[in-house]
Order: C-alpha cells, then structure tokens, then sequence
C-alpha cells in the first residue's frame, strides 16, 4: 500500500494522474469428492438436484459435519501461499436470502480463518516481480445455482453447488492495473493447480475473482472501492478493470463522488453496471455457527503436510535456471502448468536442457496454441520429441530436416529415428558429396564467386544453394567449412 | 441499548418477515424487553474467559471425504410448490 508508485502504471485522466488501486477476493473451488459438511458429490455437470443431501437442502434438524479433506487442502493451499496456518478456527453463519440458499446463510469463516498472511510473488510481463500480500484464506459453503432464462416468469434453482468447499482467498490491495491483476490470479491459479487443492477451471466456475477496484491521486489515501462481483476469466478481470477504473475517473473529474456498491461485468457490453440498490446493502449479521465446534489441528499434522507439499511454481522456475541453464522467460514458461514442466524435463533428461527448452517452447507449445489443445493431448511425445533432438545432436539430421520429422511425428506418429532411416532424411556427411555439390554450385555461378571475394556475406547465398541441390540433408557446418575453404573467405 | 421503530422495521425487512405498521411499537417493546435484560450479562466480568462454544470439551468431529449421500432429486423438490424436471421453481429472481 506504501509501496512508491510506479509512473508507467499511471493512467492520464483530463485532470492529472491517477493510480487504481486493486484487491481481490478469489474463491477456489477445494478439490474433494464430498462437500463441506456433507456426503453429497461435487461432481460437475450431474443432473438437477441429484448431488443433494437433507443438508445441502437445508430440510429441518439436519447437521453439518465437516470433511477433513476440505481441511487438509484449506492448510495445504496456506502453507502454498508460505502464509500463517491457524491451529484453532471458527465457522460463523452470514445470512442472507436468496432463493439458491436454503439455508438462508452461508456457513464461512469471519474472524478467526483457518489461514491468515501469506504472499505471493508475481511475474508482470514488461515490468518484473512484484510482492503480493494475502491477508487471510478461510473455507465456506458454495450456494447453488440460478438459472433465469427457462421461463417467463419463474427462475429453476438446482442445489447440486450447494455447499461445496470454497476457499475465499483474500489478497491486500497491492495491486495497481490490470496487467497486475491478470498475473496475479494466473499465478495463484498455477500455484493452486501444483497442489491440486482446486483444478482451477474457469470455465466450469471452479475459480472466480471479486476485484475491489479504487482510484486515487498518487500518494493520497485510498479511494472509495467497488466490487465488481464473480468475474469468471482472466481477460474479464483484465476488461473490468480498465472499465471501472476509468469510469471512476470520470465521475471523479466530473466533481463527483463514488458510491461504495457491488456491480456486475458484462462480457458482452465490456462494462460493469449497478448490481444492487442501496436500500438492499448487505447486513449480514455474522455470528458463531451454533452446529460447529472450533475446527482444531496440531502443529504436527500441518508439518506432515508441508513436507508432503510438492515442488511449487517459484522453487521449479529457479531449479530450472539453474539446472538447465534457462532464461527466467523460458523458465516461466515452461513451469506455468505443472504437466508442461514434467513434459518438459521427460525431454530434457539426459540432453542439453536449452535445445530441450527450444524444441518444447517454439515448436511443440506452437503447434499445440496453433490447434487449441494442451499438453496431454500433444500427439508428440516427450520420447519422441528427445529422439529428435538426439538425431540433431548426432548430426544424423540437420536442424531443418527435424523440423520436417518433427512434423511428420505429430501428424503420423511413430519412432523418429527409424522414420529418418525408411525416408532417408539422413544428413549427408559424406565429404565427397558434399564436394560434389559445393563444386557444382561454385562451376555453375563464376560471377557470384567473384563478388563473393569482395563481399564475404555472400556465403549464405552458397550455403542455401548446396542445402538446395542435396535437399537440405548436407550438414551445414561441413558445407560452411567447405565453401569457405573453397571460395577463399575468411 | 434500545432500537428504534427504523431499527425494528429494517431487522424484520432483513429477515423477511412481513411486519405491519401497528405491530412496530408494540415488536419495538419487547425487543427492548430482551435487550435490557440481556444487558444484566454484561454485569459479570468476563476478563479473560474464553467464549463457550460447547458445554462439553470435545474436539469436532470429521468426516473422510467419501460419496455416502445424494442422487435422490425426487425425494429433495418433494416439498416444493413448484417443480419442473427436478429442479426448484421460485418466482424470478435477476438482479
């Protein structure tokens, strides 16, 4: 928050400079077959009200009694987020009416969360790693679901949501655009997904973000904030922001003044509108679940579990750099998504760890972007992309021909090395070949091999045209040797 | 502490209870009735006491993490006024 502001994140208003100021609240759905306090699945997609308990419908004496599994990855998501795990929290009941909430409040977390301060350190293309502070995680109760275009007058409600495990992840508000935004919540997602507390699907609401947004005059205190509710992708979040920044700047240099509200993004207009009227502003009356006991664990079981916890996002990128000799860029890159940098180091293993980063990066993750799909679905496996990169490191192909190979695997399949042998792709290192071809090349063009004499960088042309004759299966370091020897370059 | 006729009208409007006008002043007594007598706790020093949460020491019970419950929509939207292929009907409800 006292953090010197950065000028390059200033947006210009008709009257000065302004700073936008932005927290978040992310909700995490926990991955656990059972829900929170029931035994009714979380399954996505199930038909209506089929993964519905007594509890989850609210019917009259029923109880709550935890999963300890939602607990476990409550703590777990905590220790992630190198925050302070609390030994002893509290469930409290927020109440509120809404027809996909039986219960008529929501069993969550509000003074004492079973996880408080933690941080996250985040990567902000052009601009470097900003720190950002988390100020609590707590655990409650998803509601269900509304569906309001079935009918003209009536909306269908279907509680199969209804009470599954969330996480409410609470950042401080640290961060200053919406770059900022987008990669914080693309980091915390990575960091959920190595830990596997929460698949981090946006698309199937398995991960939205509440984002605070407030301007100010820089150094001034904070402005009045809205929130704009259960954005449900990154680019959204990134849309809101700049909408709702700049529609504060608008009122403000106007002369007027922001009403602290709750609004909704609409994806399709690209703005955020008024979502409730002031009359209805929350009261939600907290108060201790009488149903609940305090939820308490020893120090003991949170260490077991931190020694279980995998390697995470941070510590790969910089075993990466270090063991493979990355860029932070292609370090980052390749650790994004967990699968992606086991790929990864399948082809590395045992072979130069930047021609690995290479082939990975420029040729499979291209192809994959090109053709929508991800990593577990690449056609080329880790194995074979390796044969490939050994064949160049061999010199049995030349960094072309594999590109042709690498082709030919992903669309037919197959052991790249006896693919190189059947279809002779080999590189030719016969030096005699080579010659041949270098001669015929030099005979052929008299006047080029003259303006060569007085222009060395003509050996590419020379290159290119013996590449031509043996159908890019000459090794090209041979040829560069010979022509340069030939020609008299040097 | 006592609430006033705004007070009550807007804690019978968050709980969704219909409450008439003549009902206030009478509903506004015996809050306060309960309110005052509530009050007479705050006589005894509480200093250092933690808040009960159970009249027995216990630790919560937990549940492993299983499918035990569920796949019955029929019996859920049973009591329901309004029901269309197992989902719940309310009135329409967009903010």
């Amino acid at each position: 928050m006292n953090a010197p502001v950065n000028p390059k994140k200033l947006i210009k208003g008709a009257t000065g400079d302004w700073e936008i100021v932005i927290g978040m609240e992310i909700h995490a759905q926990v991955t656990s077959e059972a829900k929170l306090f029931s035994g009714a699945s979380t399954r996505f997609g199930a038909e209506p009200n089929s993964n519905v308990s007594l509890v989850d419908a609210a019917m009259p004496g029923m109880l709550p009694v935890i999963n300890e599994e939602c607990v476990r990855q409550a703590i777990r998501t905590g220790l992630g987020l190198k925050a302070q795990i609390n030994l002893r929290s509290l469930f409290d009941r927020k109440n509120y009416f809404y027809p996909d909430l039986p219960q008529g409040y929501q069993i969550s977390q509000y003074k004492d969360p079973i996880v408080g301060e933690g941080e996250v350190l985040v990567d902000v293309p052009d601009e470097g790693t900003i720190n950002v502070r988390i100020e609590r995680l707590h655990l409650e109760q998803d509601a269900g679901k509304s569906i309001h275009d079935l009918h003209p007058s009536m909306s269908f409600v279907d509680l199969n949501r209804s009470g599954v495990a969330l996480m409410e992840i609470v950042s401080k508000p640290d961060l200053r655009s919406s770059e900022e935004a987008k990669a914080y919540v693309t980091k915390l997602r990575s960091i959920l997904r190595y830990l596997g507390t929460c698949d981090g699907d946006m698309e199937k609401g398995s991960l939205r973000a509440d984002v605070n947004v407030s301007v100010r005059r820089p150094g001034e205190p904070l402005g009045t904030r809205c929130e704009i509710k259960n954005v449900n992708s990154i680019r959204f979040i990134g849309q809101a922001i700049e909408y709702e920044a700049r529609r504060q700047i608008g009122i403000l240099e106007d002369g007027g003044k922001i009403d602290q509200e709750t609004r909704l993004f609409d994806p399709g207009k690209g703005e955020t509108r008024s979502m409730r009227s002031k009359e209805e502003a929350h009261d939600y009356r907290y108060f201790p679940d009488p149903d609940l006991l305090p939820l308490e664990f020893d120090q003991a079981y949170v260490d077991a579990l931190a020694e279980g916890l995998p390697e995470l996002p941070d510590a790969k990128k910089a075993r990466f750099m270090s063991q493979y000799g990355l860029s932070p860029y292609d370090a980052s890159v390749l650790i994004a998504e967990r699968e992606s940098a086991d790929f990864y180091e399948a082809v590395a293993e045992g072979r130069d760890g930047k021609a690995a980063a290479n082939w990975v990066i420029n040729e499979l993750f291209g192809r994959l972007n090109k053709e929508g799909r991800d990593i577990a679905a690449s056609p080329v496996s880790a194995a074979q992309l390796g044969a490939i990169i050994d064949l160049i490191g061999e010199n049995v192909i030349s960094g072309k021909i594999a590109k042709d190979l690498f082709e030919i695997v992903w669309s037919e399949g197959g052991d790249p090395r006896a693919i190189v042998e059947s279809r002779g792709m080999k590189q030719v290192t016969d030096t005699g070949a080579i010659e041949a071809a270098v001669d015929a090349v030099i005979a052929g063009n008299p006047d080029k091999v003259e303006q060569a004499k007085a222009k060395p960088t003509l050996l590419g042309w020379f290159v290119g045209q013996v590449m031509k004759q043996t159908g890019g299966k000459a090794n090209p370091g041979a040829v560069n040797e010979m022509l340069k020897s030939k020609l008299g370059i040097e | 502490m006592s609430v006033d006729q705004t007070t009550v009208r807007r804690i019978a409007r968050l709980a969704r209870i219909a409450v008439t006008d003549e009902d206030v002043p009478h509903l506004q007594g015996e809050l306060n009735a309960i309110l005052a007598f509530v009050e007479q706790l705050g006589e005894v020093d509480v200093e250092g006491v933690e808040p009960m949460t159970s009249v027995t020491p216990m630790a919560m019970k937990k549940r492993q993490d299983g499918v035990t419950d569920g796949g019955y929509p029929d019996k859920i939207v049973r009591n329901a006024p309004a029901t269309e292929d197992d989902f719940f009907l309310v009135p329409k409800v967009v903010e």
